[in-house]
């Protein structure tokens, strides 16, 4: 079992707590004089994307998370799992429902996606920041309502309802923020 | 600078220069040296001048001072940088209450302060403690500590067990539960600490009937700036304290430190009764102009260093 010590935590540096993966975020040095020094760090939780903070008497040591980061290509999903593919290695990777998460909201195949692996298992997917989907359904905008800001909602081809502008029709191509789940311009 | 020099000129005491490499470390089990090498040999840059200057102090019996570099490994943070200035004097024939008026009157001509503004606080470390827990931290065990937290909810750190040395305890119990109490108040003298963290100080009985080290530090909020000692003078003790602190250090896994022979002699041949003490001048330079990082007041940065 791999293992840090406190003089090896900087940020970016993956460990083990509570049984979870998380990345370091802060590290301070808590040092009362000549005594005994304390790592305060806050991490972040790989898996929940929860921050905790936690405290380490200095010299003590921690397991370390094996953890990865790969860019991958979404093939497709089973219904139970989404399969995604090492473009170089060809190796195939199923990531479950929990590992995929929000990302399954923009994706519809051969989306560049980056993969965390724990253990060599998928442990989270990031979507690409932008991506571009077919208009599935919307209402046909009301002609002459074209106050700036009106939105009205549409449904993408992968299911996901988005607020779209009211010139927006069926079929349309939209370019997506997928970190805010927002219409950018038509593609 | 020339405020601190102007005010040591003036008390006669004098400004001396010691090397900053050694061909010994320190045996503090809580400081690690930054280690180079000269002509294939091993040699350390100091942590604080305070064996030369005493080697100095025992030849000569006068008031000495020094504004250096210090430099300490793995100590990088908002208060910390592995480089720093550190002014540090010492006064022949001065207890400790001696040289804590001395250290204020420093730091209020610093501050630009009369000698009547209330703007330090003094405090024996038992106070401190009986203040904020209620128990006497020269009696108090681990497992006390240990129980003590866990009633009031103090996080307890990975690592620290109710088996271990109470002074670690104690250490973590102060950062976590006393020196918050000192935010807001300016200056506070924190003196008398428990036998066990003397360090290079004189151990003499306390107010009750327990042994108390004369040591004291002092701190601007929760920041320490300064630490000094009614320095012990005895040869054979301060042999007998670093052979005991390298045990601890490979006890906690640290390597053992060279002890510096020269030091030792030199207390043989006759340090003065004397106090003396370290002021880290970066951080008094952020309390002065209010900064909360470290980075600020230095010309550039350890990231850029």
């Amino acid at each position: 079992m791999a293992t840090y010590s406190t003089n090896q935590f900087k940020n970016g540096l993956k460990i083990i707590l509570d049984g979870d993966p998380c990345s370091i975020t802060e590290n301070n040095v808590v040092k009362p004089g000549k005594g005994q020094a304390f790592n305060k760090i806050k991490a972040k939780n790989l898996r929940t994307g929860r921050v905790l903070e936690r405290t380490f008497k200095s010299t003590e040591s921690v397991e370390a998370a094996d953890v990865d980061e790969m860019n991958v290509e979404y093939l497709y999903s089973d219904g139970e799992s989404w399969h995604f593919m090492e473009p170089t290695s060809f190796e195939q990777y199923a990531a479950d429902e929990i590992a995929v998460g929000e990302a399954v909201k923009w994706i519809k195949g051969q989306e560049v996606c980056v993969m965390t692996l724990w253990d060599g298992a998928p442990l989270t997917i990031t979507p690409p920041n932008f991506v571009e989907l077919a208009v599935a359904q919307t209402d046909p905008g009301l002609k002459g309502d074209t106050a700036q800001g009106a939105t009205k909602p549409a449904t993408l081809e992968t299911g996901t309802e988005v607020k779209v502008p009211l010139f927006v029709n069926e079929g349309d191509i939209l370019k997506i923020d997928t970190r805010t789940g927002e219409y950018v311009s038509r593609a | 600078m020339k405020k601190i020099r102007a005010f040591f000129d003036a008390r006669g005491v004098i400004e001396v220069e010691t090397p900053l490499i050694s061909r010994y470390s320190t045996t503090d089990p809580h400081l690690d040296s930054l280690a180079t090498r000269f002509r294939e040999q091993d040699c350390y840059l100091n942590t604080s001048p305070e064996y030369a200057m005493k080697r100095l102090l025992a030849q000569w019996q006068q008031p000495i001072y020094q504004i250096c570099k210090a430099f300490r490994d793995d100590e990088l943070g908002p208060n910390h940088n592995p480089e720093f200035t550190m002014l540090e004097w010492y006064r022949p024939g001065y207890d400790m209450l001696q040289l804590m008026a001395e250290v204020a009157d420093l730091v209020g001509s610093l501050f630009g302060r009369s000698d009547a503004d209330p703007l330090f606080e003094y405090l024996s470390y038992q106070q401190a403690f009986e203040d904020v827990t209620g128990f006497d931290p020269h009696q108090v065990t681990a497992k006390q500590c240990y129980n003590y937290s866990v009633d009031n909810h103090v996080e307890v750190p990975q690592g620290l067990r109710p088996e271990d040395d109470v002074n670690h305890w104690l250490d973590w119990l102060l950062t976590q539960l006393v020196l918050p109490t000192f935010d807001n108040r300016g200056f506070t003298f924190l003196y008398d600490y428990p036998a066990a963290q003397c360090a290079l100080a004189k151990v003499e009985p306390g107010p009750g009937s327990l042994p108390v080290a004369k040591r004291f530090e002092l701190f601007y909020g929760e920041v320490e700036l300064a630490n000094g000692f009614y320095e012990l003078t005895d040869a054979d003790e301060q042999l007998n304290r670093f052979r005991r602190e390298n045990e601890k250090r490979l006890s906690a896994g640290r390597e053992a430190s060279k002890i510096d022979e020269n030091f030792i002699d030199a207390l043989r041949c006759g340090l003065p009764d004397c106090s003396g003490v370290a002021m880290g001048l970066d951080r008094l330079m952020m309390v002065l102009t209010g900064t909360a990082c470290i980075d600020q007041v230095l010309s550039f940065a350890w990231d850029c260093s």
